[in-house]
């Protein structure tokens, strides 16, 4: 099981993003909880400047746009 | 070249379509079909050639340009960094956080912050096709004097007393640990077609989000050109009474808009005869103090730091129309009026 935090304040983009990684991830049939993140306090513990932000089982491995459909599927295939 | 545009709208308004130039309807649509296919036209090939250029360019690398030079380089670093860098509002917050807990002082984290909204290439590029180069130039200036004298000022009363105190925190350990040594992140390594991706979704994705504030803004600058008659402003308003500016700031508060929508109505009080300073103070405060990003800052700062930060930007706006209503003789010697 991982755990996947999408750091946002809260924008649309954000929204997307943990929509398509929860949809790349059932397609996969990789359990995953998604979880958004909208503390500024934990979303700065993460070094995060641009959102949206992705964080696997609490280790940052992306951030500043909604990743495509091959990018999502390559970090959770890792 | 601009010219073909008034041809099309020529051809299309008053040729197909068979309305009066002197018409109010034929006025106002000839406005609204030259400019919105204009700005398209112009947005599509720039903002495409600007990302091309600007794919490498990342804030892990602007941050840590800004965090070597001196504080005073760095206002105008932080400002000049905002105008260029692309940046949604609701990077906001993770931006302030970031700049703050690198040890970077509030008032040239806030120079970058006030004058992102103000200055963008969209906002440049419509400037220069409606209005032209000098008043471009003049806006640029007065943008990022806005950020810097704005951050100068916060830091002068020491505005980082009154951050929230996970971010006071954060700035303190960053300010007593010395970060000299540091050496620049990586910067990307891009091939011609990653830039090419990466230019085709920003322009696919600025384009997605402004079409509809440059309809909406052609949209009232054409209703003002053509509705309002050519002395109102002059017969309501006074030739630009002192007051005028107070008044032109506090009529833009409460419309919350971004520059896309503002740069045609400006275009049109311009052309009405509405001294620049006031057009100019009228249109700032419409784009760069809005209260959902007020509301967004209060998450890292109190109540208090929001409140000076308000005034500043309000004081900053008027002092920016009065100073242009007195310049204005000199700026623009009769190209623009």
């Amino acid at each position: 099981m991982k755990k996947i935090e999408v750091l946002g304040t809260g924008c649309k983009k954000c929204v997307n993003t943990a929509e398509q990684i929860q949809s790349v991830a059932d397609h996969l049939g990789i359990e995953v909880t998604v979880e958004k993140v909208t503390d500024p306090g934990t979303i700065m513990s993460y070094k995060v400047m641009s959102t949206p932000g992705v964080a696997i089982d609490g280790k940052l491995v992306h951030s500043g746009s909604v990743p495509n459909h091959d990018k999502i599927e390559t970090l959770l295939k890792n | 070249m601009l010219e073909v545009f008034t041809w099309l709208a020529d051809w299309l308004i008053y040729g197909l379509a068979g309305l009066n130039p002197a018409s109010k309807l034929g006025a106002s649509l000839h406005f609204f079909v030259e400019d919105t296919t204009k700005i398209f036209a112009l947005l599509v090939v720039m903002i495409y050639i600007i990302a091309l250029a600007r794919a490498s360019l990342d804030l892990e690398r602007v941050r840590h340009y800004i965090q070597q030079k001196n504080r005073f380089a760095g206002y105008g670093l932080g400002a000049g960094f905002g105008a260029i860098t692309p940046f949604c509002s609701c990077s906001s917050i993770p931006l302030f956080l970031g700049f703050t807990s690198a040890g970077i002082p509030l008032g040239i984290t806030m120079a970058f912050l006030f004058t992102s909204p103000i200055i963008n290439e969209v906002a440049v590029i419509m400037l220069w096709s409606l209005l032209g180069w000098e008043f471009t130039l003049v806006y640029v200036v007065i943008g990022m004097a806005v950020g810097i004298g704005g951050g100068m000022i916060l830091d002068t009363l020491k505005g980082e007393r009154w951050l929230k105190d996970f971010a006071a925190k954060a700035y303190q350990q960053a300010a007593e640990t010395p970060h000299n040594d540091d050496s620049p992140p990586d910067a990307k390594t891009l091939t011609m077609k990653d830039r090419h991706v990466f230019a085709r979704d920003e322009l696919k994705e600025i384009v997605g989000q402004i079409w509809k504030w440059v309809i909406i803004g052609v949209g009232l600058g054409a209703a003002l050109h053509g509705f309002v008659p050519d002395s109102w402003f002059a017969d309501n308003l006074g030739s630009g009474q002192w007051w005028n500016v107070p008044l032109a700031v506090l009529a833009g508060l409460p419309l919350y808009s971004n520059a896309t929508a503002v740069i045609p109505v400006m275009e049109s009080l311009i052309l009405k005869g509405l001294p620049v300073g006031t057009t100019l103070a009228f249109c700032m405060s419409t784009v760069a103090a809005s209260f959902p990003e007020f509301i967004m800052l209060k998450q890292v700062m109190q109540w208090r730091l929001l409140g000076i930060i308000f005034v500043i930007l309000l004081a900053n706006f008027m002092v920016v129309g009065w100073l242009i209503n007195l310049l204005s003789p000199w700026l623009f010697s009769g190209t623009l009026i």
